[in-house]
């Protein structure tokens, strides 16, 4: 399989496989107009397998979104064709400002809507978030 | 410069000695009620119950009372603003403009948090759905100091349903905070703590260990404190026949209790405990309940920043 290559934008690799698809549904990558791609179940040396998002442009990435979901993600910014900066890791959010719902329906953030949904890191290894209102593990 | 408005959500938001000293403070109401008579004068409490718990809210507002201050509010069986589809916020923003001091119950876990946020005077949580009950916490440790003389170096039997039973939750992240308390879980295995909670014990490093039945642990107790096991709690009417009466105190069960075992419960009992333990030595759950207005009125004195005069803040 061959995904063109970018002149400008961003490489999320190195992603858990299986969870390429959260990302992009996360990070509103539907809303862009420019190519996304994502590939699934790549093999991969160090991870056995995983996903790659491929965007082609340079967008404001939620660094946010990303630690949530696997911190261990790399992001390689391309520019001009060439790899121009790479990340290895991001860090874990102390705080998830709706970025996620609460799922407990006995929360108050389910029934008022304009509550923002707010997680707080209550432990890092492994990474746990706490709903600040009713304190439901995410996920 | 005015001191920073304080509230009570959680009662991890109060730290050890501000524990002590409300304790202190109820202990003092308690040898002599007649001196703080008018410790609030002019001062008003919202009572503000989005569900019903009359037991609550009556010691809320008697505790008001007795300290010379009035009370407001509703219940939920007044046409509350809530029925009509306002926010927590805005109801908030509105009282605080006619109370000193907010008492909040309501079924949405969280929602006292964000009446915190939104509110000009105190606001108390006394209850937010199956989360916190920290005034249920504050009178259990009362309970406790005025028994034992101590909050530390006891042995504490939680017994019926950990999972749902909020007060033992919350008894639990107070006391994991006093050297050499150890816990005795007592569930049925569907009811057993929550993660979070066992997650909280384990951190804090104290002494615990599970049981299925309390005549096995009974002598080991200094604290039995009871909750109920509800029938909905289970998957299957079967299950819950099976289980329901290893969780019943009666007088047999007590046979083997220390002399100074106290046996607690937040109220209200349905059969979990059966009406003769009621006369016997070691219950302690009615004197509970009283102790339950003292301590709110200690908290309200401390939540209004009143101090008595010639006693040390
Ligand atoms: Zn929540």
């Amino acid at each position: 399989m061959k995904i063109d290559s970018i002149q400008d934008g961003i490489v999320l690799d190195h992603i858990q496989a299986g969870k390429g698809m959260e990302i992009y549904r996360l990070l509103h990558l539907d809303d862009l107009d420019c190519t996304v791609a994502i590939i699934k179940n790549v093999k991969s040396r160090t991870l056995g397998r995983k996903d790659i998002i491929k965007i082609d442009e340079t967008i404001d990435l939620d660094l946010d979104i990303l630690g949530f979901i696997d911190k261990d993600i790399t992001v390689n910014t391309i520019r001009g064709g060439k790899l121009w900066k790479k990340q290895r890791g991001v860090p874990l959010p102390a705080r998830l400002v709706n970025i996620i719902p609460c799922k407990n329906p006995r929360c108050i953030t389910a029934s008022e809507p304009s509550i923002d949904h707010l997680f707080r890191l209550v432990s890092e290894d492994p990474p746990l978030y706490r709903c600040a209102y009713c304190e439901t593990a995410a996920r | 410069m005015q001191a920073p408005l304080r509230h009570l959500i959680d009662i991890k938001d109060l730290s050890v000695s501000e524990i002590g000293a409300l304790l202190s403070r109820a202990d003092g109401i308690l040898a002599r009620p007649g001196d703080y008579a008018d410790a609030c004068h002019r001062k008003k409490l919202a009572t503000l119950f989005y569900e019903p718990s009359t037991r609550t809210r009556l010691s809320f507002e008697a505790a008001m009372l007795e300290l010379g201050g009035a009370v407001l509010g509703f219940s939920s069986q007044d046409s509350s603003s809530a029925s009509k589809g306002e926010s927590v916020a805005d109801t908030i923003r509105v009282v605080s403009g006619y109370a000193d001091v907010i008492a909040m119950r309501h079924p949405k876990e969280g929602a006292p948090i964000v009446a915190a946020r939104h509110a000009n005077v105190p606001v108390i949580n006394a209850g937010d759905g199956g989360h916190n009950h920290p005034t249920q916490t504050l009178t259990d440790l009362l309970t406790i100091q005025q028994s034992f003389g101590r909050l530390s170096k006891l042995t504490v039997g939680l017994c019926g349903d950990l999972k749902f039973g909020r007060t033992v939750h919350s008894l639990i992240s107070a006391m994991v905070r006093y050297p050499d308390v150890r816990f005795v879980l007592i569930s049925p295995p569907e009811l057993k703590c929550p993660d979070y909670v066992m997650a909280q014990i384990q951190r804090s490093g104290v002494a615990w260990e599970e049981s299925r039945q309390m005549e096995e642990v009974m002598d080991q107790l200094d604290i039995l404190y009871m909750t109920r096991v509800q029938r909905e709690r289970f998957f299957n009417e079967a299950d819950y026949v099976r289980l329901k009466d290893s969780f019943i105190l009666d007088v047999p069960k007590l046979a083997r209790a220390k002399p100074e075992m106290i046996v607690m419960h937040p109220l209200p009992r349905v059969n979990e405990i059966q009406a003769k333990v009621d006369e016997n030595p070691h219950a302690r759950y009615f004197e509970q309940a009283v102790f339950g207005k003292y301590v709110r009125m200690a908290l309200i004195l401390f939540l209004l920043g009143l101090e008595k005069e010639g006693e040390a803040a």
